[in-house]
């Protein structure tokens, strides 16, 4: 079972708080901000789980969602998306691009833990 | 008028191309060849069963003598038509229905104009709450805010053993978040605030359109108090706030008062009356010789450097209904529906012609005292055959200058739903403020 998350959020105190709380876990947590490189990083990190936020600079998370799902190596990659509109609209386009998970901010932090731990069960 | 102008001549014109008889074209339609004359010198108004006719026997479309001229008309109607079975049914019938009814007819497509024009005001509406960017912007920052918070709080609280770099850390984060909320929600508050002021131009009765019409020029209308014949159509013409013609009659009633009001109470001499008497409105009507509504309404048509006092005034007719307000610092009356029961207005409501004073004490977030006179008088002459109708005004001065004693202070509010005294005996509605303050 891997114990690596990836975290892409451009939020320094979002990624502060998660980063704690999945180390304090046993996770590797390791994090990117940057929308138009989040892909890259994603290929490089070689994450067991992706944590990624819906509005990014640079690049719209649905985007990089698209080009996870789209490579070879990280098609069936587990992906939690976090949106800061807990819209339904953003909920759907979500599950219709195939985000695993999907979670409304503002979440809980035992949420986001007990979604991160069965995605990687998976 | 245009229409029938330009019909008559399309007829003459082609029963002249046929080289037909002005007398045969009458004799075969059925009606007197003076009577066509008329007609066709636009005269007489034409349409139905008589326009059908005349076109048969002229071979043409009866559009064609009528087109140019109710063709935008018709173009209308048949755009209401579209989707509407009944009247798509009805459709070959259109010319008859302009013809025999034109003002039905302007009225149906003036209304079909005015709905596609609220809905497009609607949809404008609508676009802007989903996709106003600002608005997105910022709520997408709170959130990010309160998400930050939340999950900092909860690991401050959750953690037991945390080290105290960390929770010196977060600490800090939590200082800085909070910060950055209390910045987001006060633009959020601000900017909602400027939307609900710009709400003020889309007015939803006459009575709101001639009250911007007023206090724009803060309930002073200058233009009456000089000494010369009222101008009061070139007044209501120049008034761009009255966009309709039941918020213009309004307004002239308005108007036609106030320049009575000021032909018995001049202005410079009224002020100092004013001052002199200490605002004491039974007085004033005593030197004037006029009726206190009259002394009311004037009082609150004063300018505050003359009297030293921006007077509010409400004004209601025999159903509670409110017909004028003017606000006063502190003191809004309800914009709709109606007001708190206990007002000095309602008791001088049961009480015609009874003059009533009370200081009253608003229950709010500070306490604020209002000294008010109200008065309720027959709104016209009183007639022997006809129903009275009456007319209940109360003028509202703030900050009394007279501190009453205790038990002559009336509790009140402005309206049920925002008025936190929970136990009032006089509640109509539940209040939406949960808790007292």
């Amino acid at each position: 079972m891997g114990r690596t998350v990836l975290l892409i959020e451009d939020e320094p105190n979002i990624i502060e708080a998660i980063r704690f709380i999945l180390s304090r876990d046993g996770w590797v947590v390791h994090t990117h901000s940057d929308g138009t490189t989040a892909y890259q990083s994603v290929l490089e990190k070689r994450p067991d789980v992706v944590i990624l936020d819906v509005m990014l600079p640079g690049k719209s998370g649905f985007d990089i969602l698209r080009d996870i799902r789209g490579g070879s190596e990280t098609g069936a990659l587990p992906v939690l998306m976090l949106t800061a509109k807990g819209q339904a609209k953003d909920r759907e386009m979500a599950e219709q691009i195939g985000a695993s998970r999907f979670m409304a901010k503002p979440f809980s932090n035992t949420d986001v833990l007990s979604a991160v731990r069965e995605l990687a069960e998976g | 008028m245009a229409r029938s102008t330009l019909t008559g001549t399309r007829i003459r014109e082609r029963r002249m191309g046929m080289r037909l008889r002005q007398a045969d074209l009458a004799r075969s339609v059925g009606i007197s060849p003076s009577y066509l004359n008329l007609i066709e010198h636009n005269r007489r108004r034409i349409g139905g069963k008589l326009l059908m006719d005349i076109a048969r026997k002229l071979d043409v479309e009866p559009s064609a003598l009528t087109q140019g001229v109710e063709a935008a008309l018709l173009e209308a109607l048949r755009d209401a038509a579209v989707g509407h079975e009944a009247a798509a049914r009805e459709l070959p019938r259109i010319e008859e229905l302009v013809g025999r009814f034109p003002g039905w007819a302007q009225l149906l497509a003036d209304s079909h104009r005015r709905v596609a024009e609220l809905e497009r005001t609607v949809e404008l509406l609508t676009d802007r709450m989903t996709h106003d960017p600002f608005l997105s912007a910022s709520l997408h920052e709170v959130l990010s805010t309160v998400t930050a918070i939340r999950s900092t709080a909860s690991i401050l609280v959750e953690t037991e053993d945390i080290d105290s770099d960390w929770q010196d850390r977060f600490h800090r984060n939590l200082y800085d978040e909070s910060q950055r909320l209390a910045e987001g929600a006060q633009a959020l508050v601000a900017y909602l605030d400027e939307d609900s002021a710009a709400e003020e131009h889309v007015r939803s009765s006459p009575q709101e359109e001639v009250e911007a019409y007023l206090r724009a020029q803060d309930y002073h209308v200058s233009a009456l108090e000089r000494n010369l014949p009222p101008r009061i159509d070139g007044l209501i013409e120049a008034a761009r706030e009255l966009s309709s013609s039941p918020a213009r009659d309004l307004a002239r009633r308005y108007l036609e008062r106030y320049a009575r009001d000021a032909a018995h109470m001049p202005l410079a001499a009224f002020a100092a009356a004013a001052v002199e008497m200490k605002l004491d409105p039974a007085r004033l009507a005593q030197r004037f010789g006029v009726d206190l509504g009259a002394v009311f309404r004037r009082v609150a048509a004063m300018p505050e450097e003359r009297i030293g006092v921006a007077a509010g005034l409400v004004m209601c007719d025999g159903s509670g209904t409110l017909t004028f307000r003017k606000p006063v610092k502190g003191f809004s009356p309800p914009r709709f529906g109606a007001a708190c029961p206990l007002w000095p207005l309602y008791q001088a409501l049961s009480r015609p012609m009874t003059p009533v004073r009370a200081v009253i004490e608003l229950a709010g977030r500070s306490t604020r005292r209002f000294l008010t006179y109200a008065i309720c008088q027959p709104a016209q002459m009183a007639r022997f055959d006809g129903p009275q109708v009456l007319e209940a005004a109360m003028l509202i001065l703030p900050d009394p200058p007279l501190a009453p004693a205790q038990g002559e202070v009336l509790p009140a509010g402005t309206s049920c739903r925002i008025c936190p005294r929970r136990d009032c005996v006089a509640r109509r509605e539940p209040s939406i403020l949960a808790d007292g303050f």
